[in-house]
């Protein structure tokens, strides 16, 4: 079958755009997260929507899977290629369409990446707000796809706040508009979020905002963690709105400083990075009172201008990558809790890196309760990579146990999926299931992500027998 | 290759949009992600195809991805090795073989070089021709600038005034043969800043060209020729003009690590870019006012292998009535990269076409950078669009306004071909 569509690749695409060479192929085998890895049958660089069209209708025909690849950053394993199916790749769609500053958007092709859209508008006074930790290099395709955030969206919100519309290739190869200004059911809400599983977006309409028009970053040092918890609650308490609340944990911070040389305060156990934004008079206010607020902290430091503000956020922004200063390997894992349950979840984790002998680094956005730890083993110690699973799995427990969530912005991708069951039940799951069916009754779009084991949809292996309950109840319908 | 170095890469890509071949065609293979990922293949046993030599080949080696990375992947090294192993175990084709051959067995022998400066004319009368032959001929001869006229260095140039440092300095092999007045004023502007300069006769090449495509022999044979010289002529500084030749010699150490006695002698030599050691030094020779708008470039083997951007602005920024402007994207290559623009002429162009574009939004008169094999090539690729620009060493600009004289440069267009 594959053979065969790959024989009929050159009707839609010009042949350098297509890649077989089995060695150039292996170079797609993964994204951000390595530890899942899978060469594709092939992989396509279209130009435009036309193309991702062609080559969709030809996986329909021969119904064969496909997955979309932005920059490959994602952290779940989301673009992780199928080796019976076709990788689409949009790293050749980067194009800045139109820029529209009186109506405030811009209209993107998927593969520009997600800090140019604000290059491109920053000189007349705007930004594009989500901002995750990859914004120089992720692309706009995969943060619709994976609803990215980044340490402004405590304030600001994530991808699904700030895209206005979508074009997208579906499952079956039409090309259609999704647009939040359409009557009826808010269909670009369920896209955003998707993970590739509803289809390919081939160009996005992004809201721009205005850049504020004063800005005060704060990094605030503790001696231990329970005091930067504790300064998080109060600041939240006293109803001020940060931009963005970060906190780093000592290990973190310990990466960033080999990484980076980010000079934060020594010795310290913890720090807060609190982002203050908005009009003068209203950040000067908010910065009085957080400034009593944070009266346990043993240094504070305030930026004063951009390259002061770029150096106390460069500590946070490279923390990832950074740890693999200190430690050969490791896991990032992305949860959720209940803000006011941070402290315990926080001591669970350290209970837990106890008892299994690994380490855990913790970055997260403190003000949303977003965790992000960091489960660091060697790689080449036999057993460590399963000790290291077991305590990232238990760290997700904890959040499910604490009302929380398994992923707040890295997607479930290939690696939740076996996790989702622990947070929904079936009937929850097969709901989802029909959405997606609905969008793609073959399941050819980017199938074995986010749900345990396909279900429902008609051709897929593993079909549920009998009837769907929600079916069986009239509450919903199968296509 | 080294799988330690390998394993240091954590696949977060946060390199790919620094890297010139990426921004130009948006594949996998040709960022620093992807070409990590097939040296990782090559170790973990996959033969070196005529693929892989070409995604490694089309590196510029410009080290955008080495400041890009947070996790301290040492590309350098790593690339380095990577076309070592290429040079050993991939057989390429005749035709590739012989340009490789001719290009290696030229560019770092001055005496060769110089030679060849009579015939540069019917070269350039024959570069249809030799296009057709091979594409790289045809761009060797394009970019082969109108050597300026021959100056001898005398082999030591005392301080003016105070003395406050002696200094050897490298005169370097392309630098020395087609831009002698860039020799010439470095020497002047150290000495009008106090230092004297030690200027060995004879120096060769340091092995940078060497280094940089894989010939790790013939390297180390130029690399512990260089140190001698120094040794002999008794400083324990040496000044370097030419960005390649710089961060080259601040390798020396690994290049010969081998051996533990090269190594300490390489130690012992201290590299210092131009910029670098004035910034240092600090400025005690008066400045005279030079009007003029620069445009100032970042070659990539001083801002992204020898980590020196703020030194050569702070260095222009004091000469009065010069105005500096930023080229927009001063991170990416402009497609020069040593004999790059030899061996993948049409990548180079294309990157030097979108240098081009950026400076000229500048509305800058001059193009300054520490590299003339940067400046050559974007002042061609200036020309192609129908453009033109001065351009200059920062020593030449530090020279002129140290001396208070007009400088050439501003009265005739650079680095202009003879036709
Ligand atoms: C160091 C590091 C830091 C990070 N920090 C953050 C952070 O702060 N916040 C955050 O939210 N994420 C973060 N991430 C995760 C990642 O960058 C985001 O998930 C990002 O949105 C992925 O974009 P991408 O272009 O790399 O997509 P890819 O990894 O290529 O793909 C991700 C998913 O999107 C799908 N996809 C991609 N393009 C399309 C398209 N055009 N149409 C349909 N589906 C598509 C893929 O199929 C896949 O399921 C980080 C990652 C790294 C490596
Ligand atoms: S050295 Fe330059 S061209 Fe080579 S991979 Fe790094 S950024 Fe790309
Ligand atoms: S080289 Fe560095 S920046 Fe690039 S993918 Fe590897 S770790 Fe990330």
């Amino acid at each position: 079958m594959l053979a065969e569509l790959i024989g009929r690749l050159g009707e839609v695409l010009e042949p350098e755009a297509v890649i077989t060479d089995p060695v150039r192929l292996r170079t797609y085998e993964c994204d951000g997260l390595t530890y899942h890895r899978a060469t594709p049958g092939v992989a396509v660089l279209p130009e435009n929507a036309e193309q991702v069209a062609g080559v969709i209708r030809l996986c329909n025909e021969y119904g064969v899977p496909f997955v979309a690849r932005g920059s490959g950053t994602g952290l779940s394993g989301g673009a992780l290629p199928r080796t019976d199916g076709v990788l689409i790749v949009t790293s050749k769609m980067r194009a800045i369409v139109e820029i529209d500053l009186p109506n405030r958007r811009a209209v993107v092709e998927p593969g520009v990446t997600n800090l140019a859209i604000t290059e491109a508008v920053r000189d007349q006074g705007y930004y594009y707000a989500p901002d995750p930790s990859s914004q120089q290099v992720c692309s706009i395709g995969g943060n619709v796809a994976e609803n990215s955030g980044g340490a402004h969206c405590l304030k600001y919100g994530f991808t699904v706040n700030h895209v206005e519309a979508c074009e997208i290739v579906t499952p079956d190869g039409d090309i259609v508009t999704l647009d939040r200004a359409d009557p009826g059911y808010d269909l670009l809400g369920a896209f955003i979020g998707s993970e590739g599983t509803l289809g390919v977006t081939t160009k996005v309409t992004v809201r721009l905002s205005r850049t504020p028009e004063a800005v005060t970053t704060v990094l605030a040092a503790f001696e231990n963690i329970e005091q930067g918890g504790e300064a998080v609650s109060a600041i939240i308490a006293a109803g001020i709105l940060p931009a963005a609340i970060e906190m780093m944990d000592a290990l973190a911070i310990a990466a960033a400083e080999a990484a980076v040389a980010c000079r934060y305060p020594e010795n310290a156990g913890a720090v807060l990075i609190v982002e203050l934004d908005g009009p003068s008079a209203e950040v000067e206010r908010q910065f009085a009172l957080l400034s009593q607020i944070c009266s346990k902290a043993f240094e504070l430091r305030v930026a004063e201008d951009p390259a002061e503000r770029a150096a106390i956020w460069r500590g946070r922004k490279s923390a990832f990558a950074a740890v693999g200063r200190i430690s050969p390997a490791y896991i990032v894992q992305d949860g959720v809790v209940p803000r006011t349950s941070l402290p315990e979840v926080l001591a669970g984790i350290d209970s837990l890196s106890r008892e299994h002998g690994i380490k855990v680094a913790n970055v997260f956005h403190a003000g949303d309760g977003n965790l992000h730890p960091l489960v660091l083993f060697d790689d080449t110690e036999p057993g460590a990579g399963e000790r290291a699973e077991i305590v990232s799995g238990r760290i997700l427990d904890l959040c499910i146990e604490h009302g929380g969530s398994i992923t707040g912005e890295h997607g479930v991708g290939v690696d939740k999926a076996r996790y989702m069951p622990r947070m929904f039940t079936d009937a929850d799951l097969d709901t989802m299931q029909l959405v997606r069916c609905a969008f793609d009754p073959r399941g050819l779009s980017n199938p074995g992500k986010i749900f345990p084991t396909p279900r429902l949809c008609g051709e897929v292996p593993g079909v549920r027998k009998g009837v769907h309950p929600l079916v069986e109840s009239g509450k919903a319908e199968q296509f | 290759m080294d799988p330690e170095l390998i394993k240091d890469c954590v696949h977060c890509g946060f390199c790919l949009p620094s890297c010139p071949t990426y921004v130009l065609w948006g594949e996998e293979m040709d960022s620093p992600r992807g070409r990590i990922h097939l040296m990782s293949q090559h170790v973990e046993g996959t033969p070196i195809t005529p693929e892989m030599a070409g995604h490694f080949d089309a590196c510029l080696g410009c080290m955008a991805c080495v400041t890009a990375c947070p996790s301290g992947v040492q590309y350098d090294r790593l690339i380095e090795q990577t076309r070592a192993e290429v040079e050993r175990e991939h057989v390429r084709e005749p035709r590739e073989r012989a340009v490789r051959g001719l290009v290696f067995g030229l560019f770092p022998y001055p005496r060769r070089l110089r030679a060849l400066r009579p015939t540069l004319g019917l070269a350039r009368r024959l570069q249809p021709l030799l296009e057709r032959a091979h594409p790289s001929l045809g761009a060797m001869i394009a970019l082969a600038p109108v050597p300026g006229r021959r100056q001898r260095l005398p082999g030591r140039v005392r301080a003016v005034g105070e003395r406050r440092a002696v200094v050897g300095m490298l005169t370097g092999c392309v630098q020395n043969e087609f831009f002698p007045q860039v020799n010439a004023a470095t020497a002047r502007v150290l000495a009008m800043e106090g230092c004297e300069v030690v200027i060995p006769p004879h120096q060769g090449c340091c092995g940078a060209l060497s280094v940089h495509s894989g010939r790790d022999d013939q390297a180390r044979r130029f690399a512990k020729r260089t140190i001698r010289t120094f040794e002999r002529a008794g400083v324990d500084t040496v000044v370097v003009n030419a960005a390649g030749c710089g961060s080259s010699m601040k390798e020396y150490a690994e290049l010969l690590a081998d051996s533990p006695e090269w190594a300490g002698r390489a130690r012992a030599l201290r590299t210092v870019d131009l910029a670098e050691w004035l910034a240092e030094l600090g400025p005690v020779a008066e400045r005279h006012p030079l009007p003029v708008t620069v445009a100032y470039h970042d070659a990539c083997h001083l801002a992204h292998a020898q980590g020196i951007r703020a030194q050569p602005r702070e260095l222009l920024r004091g000469v009065p009535g010069l105005s500096l402007r930023d080229i927009p994207e001063s991170d990416l290559c402009c497609g020069s990269a040593g004999t790059y623009n030899i061996f993948e002429p049409s990548a180079a162009r294309d990157l030097g076409d979108r240098k081009a574009e950026r400076v000229r939004s500048t509305g800058a008169q001059l193009l300054v950078s520490a590299n003339p094999g940067c400046t050559m090539q974007i002042a061609a690729a200036m020309r192609r669009a129908g453009g033109e620009i001065r351009v200059a060493h920062t020593a030449e600009i530090l020279d002129a306004s140290l001396r208070g004289v007009s400088p050439s440069f501003l009265d005739a267009a650079g680095g202009k071909p003879r036709s």
